[in-house]
């Protein structure tokens, strides 16, 4: 552990605003990939909510149903949708950079890493797809 | 012919008589193969003398001339005026650090997280000179040689907003270099970097922002080492957990 450096006098100490992630693109994207969490976590407990109507009846879960019918819950989940699927992009662009894989004595490129990734979740999404559109 | 001519904002500190930093503008000849710090050398020989801030090689290799450049950490011997035309520059020094004065930052507590790293190779048992050198093979080599380009020029430090928020993180350089000496075949000092890596304020600090690797001028990828030691942590601490008895990574 590094001992806090005491403060010397005459030196000028800045300090970071609030409203440092508004300064770079960058900074703002990565709040967002941040953000994108808050979203997620709330479509979750919609979901769990969802999970225990069912278990209640019918009728309780056909209301939360209508609920969930509103614009308003509408729109909540298109913008969730948008995070989740933001915060999987960023996420799996970044599993080549902190995953080395080495094939011998190679490091395989972290673009192919990054790109298998993404394959395996385009995979699992269009079996899903199917599973649902099937009825 | 009048001469082309480009503005500086320079940010001036005067310790013991300003209670902040301001700024003072410097017109400039624009002269196209001239980098900031050429620009800055002008004005300290030709317009004020008083004017601080450091440099030496002017070649990208000691990294002392990091400075703010357009509110970016840059290597201001390799910024071009003409990358910035028509202006104006604005030139601050590297932020996230107290400043000492003018452009100059204070180097006291990255020296100190450089020092807690131990950036050097450790062996348990030094063999006898006798027995030659400690061999590697180019494939060891390259398991650590991005991280030894590092050249302590802080700009990693200047981007990342966890350490203007938290000055007690230990940051992206030195959890890169203590990475570099980690994966070195040769050294067996992982442990005793160990405290102050997977420190309260060492890589778990770290949420990944990434302006690290982005400003690095040398091509280093400090956010990599930094998850790739979260990694190996969190490893030898499930195996810890699954094999108490002694599971290493």
């Amino acid at each position: 552990m590094t001992a806090p450096q005491p403060r010397r006098p005459g030196l000028y100490y800045p300090t970071l605003p609030a409203t440092w992630w508004l300064r770079r693109p960058s900074y703002f994207k990565f709040m967002m990939r941040e953000l994108s969490s808050v979203f997620v976590a709330i479509f979750l407990v919609v979901l769990l909510v969802q999970v225990r109507r069912i278990g209640q009846g019918p009728e309780a879960y056909a209301a939360v149903l209508q609920t969930l019918r509103a614009p308003g819950w509408i729109l909540f989940h298109v913008v969730a949708l948008g995070f989740a699927i933001f915060h999987s992009v960023t996420w799996f662009n970044l599993t080549g950079v902190v995953q080395v894989v080495r094939v011998g004595e190679r490091q395989v490129p972290p673009r192919l890493v990054a790109g298998a990734s993404f394959a395996a979740w385009g995979a699992v999404s269009l079996v899903l797809l199917w599973f649902f559109v099937r009825g | 012919m009048t001469e082309e001519t480009i503005t500086l904002e320079v940010t001036r500190y005067r310790p013991g008589h300003d209670t902040e930093p301001r700024t003072q503008a410097f017109t400039v000849p624009y002269v196209k193969d001239w980098v900031v710090l050429d620009a800055l050398n002008h004005i300290k020989d030709r317009l004020d003398g008083t004017l601080s801030y450091r440099w030496s090689c002017r070649m990208g290799v000691c990294g002392s001339c990091g400075m703010m450049v357009n509110g970016v950490p840059k290597l201001t011997c390799a910024a071009f005026l003409r990358d910035y035309g028509p202006g104006p520059i604005r030139i601050e020094p590297l932020a996230n650090f107290p400043v000492v004065r003018d452009l100059v930052v204070a180097l006291d507590d990255f020296m100190e997280k450089l020092r807690a790293v131990k950036p050097w190779i450790i062996r348990e048992v030094e063999k006898p000179i006798a027995e030659g050198e400690y061999l590697q093979t180019p494939a060891q080599l390259d398991a650590f040689k991005q991280f030894s380009m590092c050249i302590n020029c802080m700009l990693c430090y200047a981007a990342c907003p966890v350490y203007g928020l938290q000055p007690a993180f230990v940051g992206p350089a030195a959890i890169a270099l203590a990475h570099r000496y980690n994966l070195d075949s040769r050294d067996e000092g992982y442990r005793l970097r160990n405290d102050v890596i997977h420190d309260a304020v060492g890589v778990w600090e770290c949420t990944f922002v990434g302006e690290c690797t982005v400003v690095c001028p040398k091509g280093v990828d400090p956010a990599a080492a930094i998850q790739r030691s979260k990694v190996a942590g969190a490893k030898e601490w499930f195996l810890s957990m699954v094999m108490p008895w002694g599971g290493k990574s």
